[in-house]
């Protein structure tokens, strides 16, 4: 077998001179000269193989062998209200920026009163008006010279969301961007790409949702970036809940600047073939950098999660919780990396991956990968895969509660945990809720199949 | 009430109940006194349905019903109880929330009204205060980082919360001090009611001179080899375990020899 799939790669070739035509004289820009560079390193890289170490457990050659379309001119009416209201989060009151199939939509967003130094807005929009700014970090902390997934969202960079705090500026109302697939049939790829530059001493809350509003195929190619600076502080939430058919392949590569902070609660609910890239470099003293995660797989689902957490400079904590349910014959992938250079004396790292498997066909795999070259350093790492506790499932039943209801208690009991770490109350309560929905799913399919 | 008869259980091929008869009337309290490795916590964990016992043998009657066909959820929605000798921990679960589900599912089995939050709180603190238990234990997760004492006191809350009509204490004696074991022993007494059944499971005679029992069975080997009135548990402090095991084998010596 080889290391790359490259059969497709004509057709990505050909979607980028459309692409590029119906760039409107932006062709010549800096931007677009990176968008170059990304498709050639793309065309030589190709969809990865199973050969290829970083994607061992995790077969994309359905994605690398099916065509689909980009969509450069979206249909905003494919989305109505209601679909869009679902995911107003108990009535959160948010920023709200929808995106559909890749593309901001005006009409469906709402942002209003923003604090004095915020900015945002679709990253289209800011290509143009806030040029200085968003070519000082875009593109800077993705790597795409050995990611082909990067590669390519790299080469179609167009749109997505892009916030900006200036120094100081504080924001309460959290920033919801909603990535919504439409229901096109016929398999299509959005590639949103997201900015994200938050100045000294700044502040806010961002959640990222994907979804898609109807059971179809389609693919997204999702890179973000997040510039964190001196003291800002950035508490980052993700909800994927791609459709039962879609692929979702996504990087959230932060940059961290000194004493700053970020949290990253990320869960996932949906998608068939599923791949996060969380990554963090730590190029400052005094940084916190904090990667949770919650997975739940039913099916045939499989949910990969390569997490990086790079210590460069000394005094950083890190601070990583991946939890996995699996039922069905869902497969989890959990790679947790973790490097600490030769300069990040008095780093101290924890991370901790459990999985808890909940039928014989759902799998696992999960590796912990530290490489260290301080020598006074605190690296710490567990790894639990288990079943429910039988111990716990009799005494729960022992006090009338059926079987059924006992497994479902201790599996949200154990999914909770991670949930448990938003802060904000409306969002737990609604993962919460998505928990409970998709075990009891999980339950009647098993009935169906039984 | 509760009917076993004949009642022989193995666990991997190695037969530990060899033939247990044992009759429960309601508002009985009896008393199961054994040595370790004599089978009496056997018995409890069969009575409420533990699977990884294989009953090869015999039967048990529960208010009329083939107990061995039920799951043990479905015994404990008809009534039965048994406090853990190790209670276990649940990290994640409230105890309120355990309770409350637990108490409610009994109740739905019963046709009565599921407790809402507000009722079940009453409910709770009503049955807290008979105890004289402290509710603090109630927003913690089910028994995690719990004293011994306070995981026992926890079971002894939850059998007043899920109004048994039959309880088993399996060695709730266990591991307690002296002052805990009053409590405990003190809140069974309160739970103790003409309809209510109770079987104490234990080793030492300590616990029956706080819950007095009506009858007392030794278990040796997986037999009952005599029952009693409550002096039958102060003969027992006397001897001793041996040499109830010497009276025992030289009845069965004999029953050898005349074979």
């Amino acid at each position: 077998m080889a290391l790359a799939i490259k059969e497709n790669n004509q057709l990505y070739l050909s979607n980028f001179e459309t692409f590029e035509k119906n760039l409107n004289g932006e062709a010549g820009s800096w931007c677009h000269d990176v968008r170059r560079d990304a498709l050639r390193k793309f065309d030589e890289l190709g969809f990865p193989t199973t050969r290829n170490e970083e994607w061992k457990y995790t077969n994309v050659a359905s994605i690398a062998k099916e065509n689909f379309k980009h969509i450069i001119q979206p249909d905003f009416d494919l989305v109505s209200t209601n679909d869009i209201l679902r995911y107003d989060y108990n009535g959160l009151a948010v920023h709200l920026l929808v995106f559909i199939d890749g593309h901001f939509s005006g009409k469906h967003s709402s942002v209003r009163d923003l604090p004095d130094g915020v900015k945002i807005g679709s990253l289209a929009e800011a290509l143009r008006a806030d040029a200085a700014a968003v070519k000082q970090h875009l593109t800077k902390y993705a790597r795409y010279d050995d990611d082909a997934f990067t590669a390519l969202n790299t080469a179609f960079i167009n749109d997505g969301a892009y916030i900006y705090l200036s120094d100081n500026a504080l924001i309460e109302k959290p920033i919801h961007l909603l990535f919504l697939a439409s229901g096109k049939s016929e398999p299509f790829v959005s590639y949103p790409r997201n900015l994200f530059i938050a100045g000294k001493h700044s502040k806010a809350t961002i959640i990222e949702t994907y979804t898609g509003i109807k059971n179809n195929r389609y693919f997204t190619n999702a890179v973000t970036e997040v510039f964190v600076d001196e003291n800002a502080h950035i508490e980052h939430h993700k909800v994927q809940e791609e459709s039962s058919e879609a692929y979702h392949v996504s990087t959230i590569q932060t940059y961290q600047m000194a004493n700053s902070n970020f949290v990253s609660n990320a869960i996932d609910f949906g998608g068939l073939i599923v791949r996060n890239n969380p990554r963090a470099t730590l190029d400052a003293e005094g940084v916190e950098s904090t990667l949770n995660g919650l997975y739940l797989g039913t099916g045939s689902q499989l949910i990969d999660n390569h997490t990086t957490i790079d210590h460069a400079k000394p005094h950083c904590n890190s601070h990583e919780l991946y939890k996995g349910v699996l039922d069905g014959s869902a497969r989890g992938v959990f790679n947790g990396k973790i490097f600490v250079r030769l300069d990040a004396q008095k780093t101290d790292a924890k991370q901790t991956n459990q999985a808890l498997l909940l039928s014989d066909g759902a799998s696992i795999d999960t590796k912990p990968q530290l490489e260290i070259f301080a020598d006074d350093v605190k690296c710490t790492h567990g790894a639990t895969i288990g079943q429910l506790d039988e111990e716990a499932l009799f005494y729960l039943q022992t006090r009338g509660i059926q079987r059924d209801m006992a497994r479902d208690i201790l599996t949200y009991a154990f999914a909770s945990d991670v949930i448990d770490r938003i802060k904000i109350k409306e969002l737990r309560d609604y993962c919460h809720q998505r928990v409970l929905v998709k075990l009891q799913q999980d339950r009647l399919e098993g009935i169906d199949k039984e | 009430m509760l009917d076993v008869k004949n009642l022989h259980v193995e666990i991997e091929g190695t037969q530990i109940l060899k033939g247990i008869d044992l009759s429960v009337k309601p508002g009985e309290v009896h008393a199961i006194m054994g040595p370790n490795g004599s089978g009496k916590s056997t018995l409890a964990q069969v009575i409420s349905g533990r699977d990884t016992y294989d009953v090869t043998g015999g039967e048990i009657t529960y208010l009329g019903k083939d107990m061995l066909d039920m799951e043990p959820d479905e015994r404990a929605r008809e009534g039965l109880f048994m406090a853990f000798q190790y209670p276990v921990e649940i990290p994640g679960v409230t105890n309120s929330y355990f309770l409350k589900t637990g108490l409610n599912e009994i109740r739905k089995h019963q046709g009565l009204e599921p407790l809402d939050a507000m009722d079940f709180l009453k409910h709770i603190k009503e049955k807290a205060k008979i105890l004289d238990i402290s509710t603090d234990m109630l927003n913690r997760s089910v028994n995690e980082g719990f004293s011994g004492g306070e995981k026992k006191r926890n079971e002894i809350l939850q059998m007043a919360v899920l109004e048994p009509k039959l309880a088993i204490m399996d060695e709730t004696d266990s591991g307690l001090d002296i002052d805990a074991l009053r409590i405990v022993s003190d809140g069974v007494n309160r739970l103790r009611t003409k309809d209510r059944a109770i079987i104490v499971v234990t080793h030492y005679q300590r616990l029956l001179n706080y819950i007095v029992p009506d009858y007392v069975h030794i278990l040796l080997n997986g037999k009952i080899v005599k029952s009693g009135d409550k002096n039958l548990a102060i003969e027992l402090e006397e001897k001793g375990y041996d040499q109830i095991r010497a009276e025992y084998s030289d009845v069965k010596a004999k029953l050898e020899e005349t074979v």
